[in-house]
């Protein structure tokens, strides 16, 4: 199989990878650790005119766990979450939900900025990114803005980045040390995309009651997406059975899934249910993922 | 920038130079332009896990990495495990002793993978090998003597100065 032909540069600076950009008005494409790029190539369903691999620009490949949130850089890769000892606690849905994602040989390269960046629906980190609340990172030849992640999904494979912006980083708001979450999803073999997958926390008060409750969903709509109408079923409570079985009702109300080969609509439905009980019981039980 | 590069890279311990059209992948390279036809190449999408190499001590889909990509680096294929042209490295000897394979053509990125996970993990476990070959496809499905061979191969990666 060969690719399409293109032109390929490895500029060593940010700033020289966005004048690139920037210059080849939307025909060019970065190049990450092309475990999405790649595939998208192979089967011509892209054909830039130019590849900018991104791979010597400094100073994205950073994880930084801080009292102000978690950072982590755009050219971090699946295998570094995977063992960073700080994002075990720091952030411990992040680091659960990134064990789901692809094989090990993908971990080996895949990149949190090409993850973003690419938007599948069924995706781990753009979901956790939408459920936490994480701000995208953007630069432009033009300066910095930075995107909340339930705005920066536009749809399926589709996002507010400008043909001559990067990601250079997300970046969670910090989480409580004794915040309850869950995470789980469904696939039929270990390392394919879910069928769909859910992603919940909340914190406890002292009369064991919940706030700030937060559910994210992957796999069931063109973009990952929060369940308001469930969250607020929970939040008050003592995320008891009664509950959460309202908010299970709550989610299944508000979700009209689509069907494909893997799943049919109904069933992603009711599958997002189930995983919403799961969850919420797991993380009331203190087990996370 | 331009179509096509020259580079170079370190392919089973020995230097390589060779130009390249910029489009090709890594998997191309080693095969056409280097010769080494030991990596295998099945789905070229990335799913099959046959042209599995270690490049940089990682094991990675070389049908997903450009041989451009690769500039600089260490890279390792089936072809470097085998300790001489008459001695099999360990791993193959159990690959033999086990009977993990049958047509052989998911082989060679079973071997590069699991070379690669027992160099950094040595004691891993029956689930852990099964998890980290999940993303190897053997369509003759001989998965269990593979799961084996890969386990009976651990005492030979554990570190030699642990009494």
């Amino acid at each position: 199989m060969k690719l399409p032909d293109f032109r390929y540069a490895c500029p060593a600076s940010l700033d020289e990878a966005l004048q690139l950009l920037g210059d080849a008005g939307g025909s060019a494409k970065p190049l990450a650790g092309g475990q999405s790029l790649l595939p998208t190539l192979a089967f011509r369903l892209a054909a830039p005119g130019l590849l900018v691999d991104l791979r010597k620009i400094p100073g994205l490949d950073r994880i930084v766990v801080a009292k102000n949130g978690v950072q982590v850089g755009a050219s971090v890769r699946w295998c570094e979450i995977e063992r960073h000892e700080g994002l075990r606690t720091g952030h411990p849905l992040l680091h659960a939900a990134i064990r789901h994602v692809a094989h090990y040989q993908i971990r080996n390269r895949g990149t949190v900025g090409g993850s973003l960046a690419h938007a599948d629906p069924a995706a781990e980190l753009p979901g956790i990114a939408v459920t936490c609340e994480a701000q995208i990172e953007l630069a432009s030849p033009h300066g910095r803005r930075s995107v909340p992640a339930e705005k920066f999904f536009t749809g399926a494979l589709s996002t507010l980045l400008n043909h001559d912006e990067l990601i250079v980083a997300v970046r969670f708001p910090p989480w409580p040390a004794l915040r309850r979450w869950g995470f789980e999803e469904l696939s039929r073999r270990r390392g394919d995309f879910a069928i769909a997958g859910v992603a919940v926390f909340f914190d406890l008060d002292a009369a064991g009651r919940a706030a700030n409750t937060h559910v994210g969903v992957i796999g069931a709509a063109d973009r990952p997406f929060r369940l308001r109408a469930a969250e607020a079923q929970i939040d008050g409570t003592s995320v008891d059975a009664a509950s959460i079985a309202r908010a299970a009702a709550a989610a299944m109300d508000a979700l009209d899934p689509q069907s494909d080969l893997h799943a049919s609509g109904a069933y992603r439905r009711a599958l997002v249910g189930t995983l919403l009980e799961r969850t919420l019981a797991g993380a009331l039980a203190g087990k996370g993922a | 920038m331009s179509n096509s590069k020259r580079i170079r890279f370190t392919l089973n311990g020995r230097s390589e130079e060779t130009e390249v059209q910029v489009r090709t992948t890594l998997a191309d390279c080693l095969r056409h332009d280097l010769k080494k036809t030991g990596t295998h190449l099945g789905c070229e999408h990335g799913v099959c896990g046959a042209c599995t190499v270690i490049v940089d001590g990682a094991a990675v889909r070389s049908c997903l990495l450009l041989a451009v990509q690769a500039e600089g680096a260490n890279i390792t294929t089936v072809e470097g495990l085998a300790l001489s042209d008459e001695a099999m490295s360990p791993l193959q000897a159990s690959f033999r002793k086990h009977h993990a394979l049958q047509c052989g053509f998911c082989t060679p990125g079973m071997l590069t993978t699991a070379h690669a996970l027992l160099s950094d993990e040595p004691d891993a476990d029956r689930d852990r090998i099964r998890e980290v070959i999940s993303g190897n496809l053997c369509r003759c499905t001989g998965y269990v003597s593979i799961v084996e061979a890969i386990y009976d191969a651990r005492h030979a990666y554990k570190r030699k100065d642990v009494a």
